[in-house]
């Protein structure tokens, strides 16, 4: 790593699934071995549990299970992050577990994520669970998928093993929504195409996954034409320096926001131009998302969380009549007609009641199941909510922080849903 | 690098600072856990950049095991002194004079683990109903399962079989009275990524994160200051080495590691070529392969 670069990084959020035995893990564990993120301390740790249970080789997968209960069963329950870092990216791998009870577990890692890695084991081809991994990934509005064929060492590094799974892949992809796809025939336990180019498989033109995610172009995933501002907090010093200064912070959800620009905020309607957009580091030119400002308006106007700022001509829809798509959580209740939750969306906070479930998607078949009175855990459905007071939002394709919500319990405070709008 | 992209510390800053105003908002009374190690001075270092030019509207509790190195305390003052905060102190000989826990015995004692009591209590006590860490998920493997918004129930006890799913930036910190959350603005942060921004920010930091002469013993691999906390046992010999501190906890079980670094661009430049985690130089997570979950399930940081 040369310390020159360092700070002028990028970074790429990914997510991995794979089902069972898949060797995400080990991928993982190579990823951050090859790229020497793994320390000598937790290597000993590994060989020791390793060497403990009569492993015959170090497992990889000891360096990603980090509870007790994951190394006792070989099974990763919850969702883990990890971290490693190139001289051009720093990465951020949300490892998600591909059992079919953890379907919520994907579902987060991918709600962050620019590119999702699907493993395939190139034995087994194109799965059930790989048709569902990817539907999630789509639904989640990734923009970049990796399709790793692992385990190409048991196929005889076979040229036609592969081609054939892309063209089964390539086959119920087109039903997906996602504009960028690449293929890697890798072997995560050998090494072979992880970061080093495989001498094993010469007939593969593409470059090594490391690579790939180091260059992937991301410059585009961030919405930058809509201007979105969800008032999170509002700063008033009380000072004799800053006596009337009232700052409304937050985090720009998507366009670009500078001085002088015109807004209109929500709910109220009214028009106001912005006077300054301040930071610690004093006052900025313009600010676009991820950007966590405060910004100061030429006129006193009731502003407070949960309002939005956005343009007059540039505006979201404003509506109590809600069309979403919905991935369910709660084991203990199913969701039901007429049942009422609390909704958080941008920084706002309301109560909101389904109205309506139109169908369900078989997540393996993508067909769509209609007649339906409840949605149970990990099911994934098209519901219409009505909520207490009007949201202002984008659908979910245009804009990932506008068009999300999540419902929560009002009785337990437990997040049960997840909401991407149409 | 194009128009309209940030690099990975302006990002991280600004998630930070997000979770911090999220927090500010969604619970009744906030408090920031302040050790004087790196971490928690990079919190309350962000923690003022999110609410000014208001001040940041939570105070700062040190728990204090009694076992701390002397540059700590005087940094830890100054610090809250010049950012015009609140410090409150929980004290841990508070919590064995009171009967409320029991001194450990041994050549290896440490008040570590003793130091969740006394958190819990401060913070029932000051009816805290968020406490904000520096804690990062790349420190240890139970903290890389680690929420931003962490529920802890009545007993402050942390289920991480049951963890709330955290969704894009929607942070759920919703609870039942007597439960409270932990937040980690510092979630996704590396060790490099906490040292890169204190350079860029130059923020000051506690001696002996810098090189320095130390009498010490070499104790199962660990080099242990020579404190008055620590019992030397006859077989071990104290030397004076050159020496810096990776984290900073209690004087009885964080170690030092051999290091000429005086400068912050040395110090970057040997943590990168590292070949340790930080944690590594900690005792306390040495004494089982789950030492770190088990203390975390019953409240630890």
């Amino acid at each position: 790593m040369t310390e020159t670069n360092y700070p002028d990084m990028e970074l790429l959020r990914f997510t991995t699934a794979g089902s069972v035995d898949d060797g995400k893990s080990t991928l993982i564990g190579r990823l951050m071995y090859d790229t020497k993120t793994i320390f000598e301390d937790q290597l000993d740790a590994v060989e020791k549990t390793s060497k403990q249970r009569g492993d015959g080789r170090l497992d990889l997968a000891l360096l990603t299970d980090g509870l007790k209960a994951e190394r006792e069963q070989g099974i990763t329950i919850d969702v883990a992050y990890r971290y490693f870092a190139t001289p051009r990216r720093k990465f951020i791998i949300a490892d998600t577990p591909g059992h079919i009870q953890y379907t919520r577990n994907m579902v987060t890692g991918a709600s962050t994520a620019n590119l999702a890695i699907i493993l395939i084991d190139a034995r087994k081809g194109v799965i059930e669970q790989t048709c569902r991994h990817s539907f999630i990934a789509s639904l989640l509005g990734i923009k970049h998928l990796t399709v790793a064929i692992n385990k190409m060492d048991l196929v005889d590094w076979s040229q036609e093993k592969f081609d054939e799974i892309v063209a089964a892949y390539k086959a119920f992809a087109s039903r997906l929504e996602i504009p960028e796809i690449t293929f890697i025939p890798i072997s995560a336990l050998h090494g072979d195409n992880v970061v080093e180019k495989s001498t094993n498989m010469p007939w593969f033109q593409g470059a090594p996954l490391l690579y790939h995610l180091e260059t992937v172009y991301i410059g585009t995933d961030v919405n930058h034409v809509d201007p979105r501002f969800p008032v999170q907090y509002v700063i008033r010093p009380h000072s004799d320096e800053w006596h009337d200064f009232r700052g409304f912070a937050g985090r720009v959800a998507s366009g670009v926001f500078k001085p002088g620009d015109d807004v209109m905020i929500l709910p109220s309607g009214f028009n106001a131009q912005i006077k300054a957009i301040h930071s610690n580091d004093g006052e900025l030119d313009e600010a676009f998302s991820p950007h966590s400002v405060a910004i100061t308006l030429d006129r006193e106007i009731d502003i407070s969380r949960g309002d939005m700022l956005a343009k007059p001509n540039n505006q979201p829809t404003v509506g109590q009549d809600i069309d979403l798509m919905l991935c369910w959580f709660s084991e203990k209740k199913p969701l039901q007609v007429r049942g009422k939750y609390l909704l958080k969306h941008t920084s706002k906070e309301c109560r909101a009641v389904v109205r309506d479930i139109k169908y369900k998607v078989d997540v393996n078949t993508l067909h769509k199941i209609e007649d339906v009175n409840e949605v149970s855990l990990n099911d994934i459905a098209r519901v219409t909510l009505r909520t207490s007071s009007p949201l202002f939002y984008d659908s979910y394709r245009k804009n990932r922080i506008t068009g999300s919500v999540i419902l929560v319990d009002e009785f337990s405070n437990e997040t049960v849903a997840a909401g991407m709008i149409r | 690098m194009s128009n309209y992209t940030v690099n990975h510390l302006a990002h991280l800053e600004s998630e930070a600072i997000y979770v911090l105003r999220e927090t500010a908002s969604q619970f009744n009374k906030p408090v920031l856990l302040f050790s004087g190690g790196k971490d928690s001075i990079v919190v309350a270092h962000l923690a003022k950049r999110a609410f000014w030019p208001g001040k940041m509207p939570f105070p700062l509790m040190h728990v204090d095991t009694g076992h701390n190195f002397p540059e700590t305390l005087v940094y830890r003052d100054k610090f809250v002194a010049d950012i015009g905060a609140r410090l409150e102190v929980a004290s841990v000989q508070n919590s064995i004079d009171q009967g409320r826990v029991q001194e450990e015995k041994g050549p290896n004692a440490s008040r570590n683990a003793l130091q969740t009591v006394t958190l819990l209590d401060a913070l029932e006590e000051g009816e805290y109903d968020a406490a904000i860490g520096g804690a990062r998920r790349d420190e240890e493997k139970a903290r890389a399962k680690e929420r931003f918004f962490s529920h802890r129930d009545e007993f402050g006890q942390w289920d991480p079989k049951n963890q709330r799913p955290e969704l894009w930036n929607l942070f759920n910190g919703r609870k039942a009275q007597g439960e409270h959350f932990r937040v980690f603005p510092l979630s996704n942060w590396t060790e490099m990524d906490v040292w890169q921004y204190i350079k860029q920010e130059r923020i000051p930091l506690p001696d002996i994160y810098f090189t320095h002469e130390r009498d010490v013993i070499n104790r199962n691999g660990t080099l242990l200051a020579v404190t008055d906390f620590i019992t030397v046992a006859e077989n071990e010999t104290v030397e004076t080495r050159r020496v810096r501190f990776r984290t900073v906890g209690d004087a009885t079980c964080t170690g030092a590691v051999e290091s000429p670094a005086a400068t912050l661009d040395e110090v970057i430049a040997e943590v990168a070529a590292a070949r340790q985690t930080e944690r590594g130089t900690r005792a306390d997570d040495k004494r089982s392969d789950t030492a770190m979950e088990d203390r975390k399930k019953a409240g630890y940081f």
